[in-house]
């Protein structure tokens, strides 16, 4: 009774299906970038660098060198240790704050759209009183309250994310949550905690994920804003957005100061977003539905 | 009808507020099924035949309102608790949508979705669960199993994926399916294929089946019973047998006479319904199917119809003007 599909079921199953979708160089470009801020900052500690703080007043705004590799910064500073030092605070930050909003924002989002009435509004309306704030000025009040220090600052910025993600998750959440697939389970007797955990979030988590390393890049760049004015990490410790900042002052004899942390984070924030647009491209299944 | 009946909807009606005022989408619908027996429901597009079947899984959205008793193995499903009706839902209750692209999720492998029900509903190990869903493919006709397990529903064909959708359902042993338009979405070789397979995994698992269709051809060959829906209401109900011998309600006659026929000459005009059916939101003080009736006279304007006896307590009708039995079906 099934000859139709039995013709062809032996040739076809479970063949590969994406092998066919090419990366490109531009991703594994981006891919190698990421690679490799991310193995010298887990690894600082332990690379063969000159302090990042140690100042060395004989040698400002040094040229490159052997002994200095990318040169020394206005106090006579390791150029290249810094930048290296800079990069573990942007990408903590970076990652560990959105990752904040993934999971608060994500989880009251798919809450919100899937039972609907009162909580929602509730979320909806808070949020929204979240969004109307001004972010900078909300941060600057936080930091001078709570003093300038890594866990302030990247909880600041996850609570900051927490609107975007949570209307990403709602709005995802509100297309799916009464399709068939979600009424069917109902019917087969799955309880809401069911239906939001296995039904819902491995559909709704392809777009958050997306949004993730979004979030992730604009962190970083959000991260540099608060160093640049000053409410970031506290002075001897680098930032690149610090970094920037110091540089601004030298700008005129010595422009690789600011320009050097400013590449780092062009080139990093590029390829977030580059792995992160291939990624979803890839891992989206519905991409074959047609 | 006879004996004790797995399933009895008893005076059941859904009213669903929308902006443009109160749509009785159900309105007040008497049916029962009987263990191992299979129901047909037809009627056109709108008519409230899935509203029905989401008033009896209690799977209505949430502003809808709803009245009456839906008695299944002697619960009212209307009254019990959420916990008892996910129970009942787990272990009894069953469906297959009309659209296989969504009735299954998008981003879980078809593996996935029977195991985890499998283990949900029967308690079952991994392996166990994952060697019962490649024999429950298998049942419904799906070549190769094991491998399909890992593929993901866009990589099956519609037919394919609605076997998968059966299988699902079929998974947790029902004492009761509901196949809500099961082949609409599918193309009419499959259609054929699919249908057989409901009805033989229903025969083999002595399960009640409600179907749902609006094509009468569908419901002649594989139904114990037929209902004939109109704008909410039953206006037709007896053994479908009965009922392509002689159909009483107008409305039967022409759905019937819109099935086109294999013998008619090429070209020839498929004598359809004409009109729409009446706008919902605002019900007509007589029979709903009058304006569109070639029977209908005065009295079919000012007062609607009951359903009643027709020679046999079995056979029901809503009807003033019934086609007399000798001319029935024949159109």
């Amino acid at each position: 009774m099934a000859t139709l599909e039995l013709v062809v079921s032996d040739g076809v199953t479970a063949a590969p299906a994406r092998r066919g979708r090419r990366l490109g160089p531009l991703f594994w470009a981006a891919i190698g970038w990421m690679a490799l801020i991310f193995a010298v900052a887990i690894l600082a500690p332990v690379l063969p660098l000159p302090s990042p703080t140690d100042m060395d007043m004989l040698e400002r705004r040094a040229p490159f060198s052997l002994e200095h590799w990318l040169g020394t910064d206005g106090l006579g500073r390791d150029e290249l240790a810094r930048l290296i030092h800079g990069a573990r605070i942007s990408l903590v930050v970076g990652l560990c704050a959105p990752i904040i909003g993934l999971t608060i924002g994500g989880a009251l989002g798919m809450l919100a759209g899937y039972f609907r009435g009162r909580f929602e509004a509730l979320v909806v309306g808070s949020m929204d009183v979240l969004l109307a704030f001004p972010p900078l000025i909300l941060a600057l009040a936080v930091t001078a309250y709570l003093g300038q220090s890594i866990l302030n600052l990247t909880l600041i910025l996850g609570v900051l994310g927490i609107p975007a993600f949570m209307r990403v998750a709602r709005a995802a959440t509100l297309s799916l949550a009464r399709r068939e697939f979600v009424i069917a389970a109902e019917a087969l007797g799955a309880t809401h905690a069911r239906i939001l955990l296995r039904e819902l979030l491995p559909n709704v988590m392809l777009p958050l994920l997306a949004f993730f390393l979004l979030g992730v890049a604009v962190t970083i760049v959000a991260e540099g804003a608060l160093s640049f004015l000053g409410l970031g990490v506290p002075p001897p410790i680098s930032s690149w957005g610090s970094m920037i900042g110091e540089g601004r002052e030298s700008l005129d004899v010595a422009p690789r100061l600011a320009f050097l942390p400013a590449i780092a984070m062009f080139l990093t924030v590029l390829s977030f977003n580059l792995v992160g647009d291939s990624l979803r491209a890839l891992t989206d299944p519905r991409q074959g539905a047609l | 009808m006879s004996g004790r009946a797995l399933l009895s909807v008893e005076d059941v009606a859904v009213d669903l507020p929308t902006p443009r005022g109160n749509l009785r989408a159900v309105d007040h619908v008497d049916l029962s099924v009987g263990a191992g027996r299979t129901l047909g429901i037809v009627g056109e597009s709108g008519c409230g035949k899935t509203m029905l079947s989401r008033a009896i899984l209690q799977l209505l959205p949430k502003k809808a309102r709803l009245s009456g008793r839906v008695m299944f193995d002697g619960q009212d499903l209307a009254r019990c608790g959420a916990g008892v009706l996910r129970k009942l839902r787990a272990r009894s209750l069953a469906v297959v949508f009309q659209d296989p692209m969504t009735s299954l999720n998008p981003v879980l492998t078809i593996g996935t979705q029977l195991v985890e029900t499998l283990q949900e509903h029967l308690e079952l190990d991994a392996a166990t669960a994952r060697q019962r869903s490649a024999e429950l493919l298998a049942a419904v006709g799906i070549p190769a199993p094991e491998q399909r397990l890992a593929q993901y529903p866009h990589q099956l064909s519609g037919g394919m994926r609605q076997r998968v959708a059966i299988a699902i359902a079929l998974s947790c042993e029902p004492k009761l399916l509901i196949a809500d338009e099961p082949t609409t979405a599918l193309d009419v070789t499959i259609q054929a294929q699919i249908l057989d397979l409901l009805a033989r995994e229903q025969r083999r698992r002595h399960m009640a089946m409600i179907l749902i269709t609006h094509d009468l051809g569908v419901v002649a060959g594989r139904t114990d019973e037929v209902a004939v829906m109109y704008a909410g209401r039953v206006v037709e109900r007896a053994p479908t047998v009965q009922l392509f011998k002689t159909m009483r309600m107008p409305y039967t006659e022409a759905l019937f006479a819109a099935i086109p026929k294999l013998d008619a000459a090429p070209h020839t005009p498929l004598p359809a319904i004409s009109g729409r059916p009446p706008d919902p939101t605002r019900p007509l003080r007589g029979c709903s199917f009058s304006p569109r009736c070639r029977y209908a006279n005065g009295r079919c304007q000012q007062e609607k119809p009951a359903l009643a006896d027709a020679e046999s307590p079995d056979h029901r009708y809503a009807c003033f003007h019934p086609i007399a039995p000798a001319a029935g079906g024949a159109s």
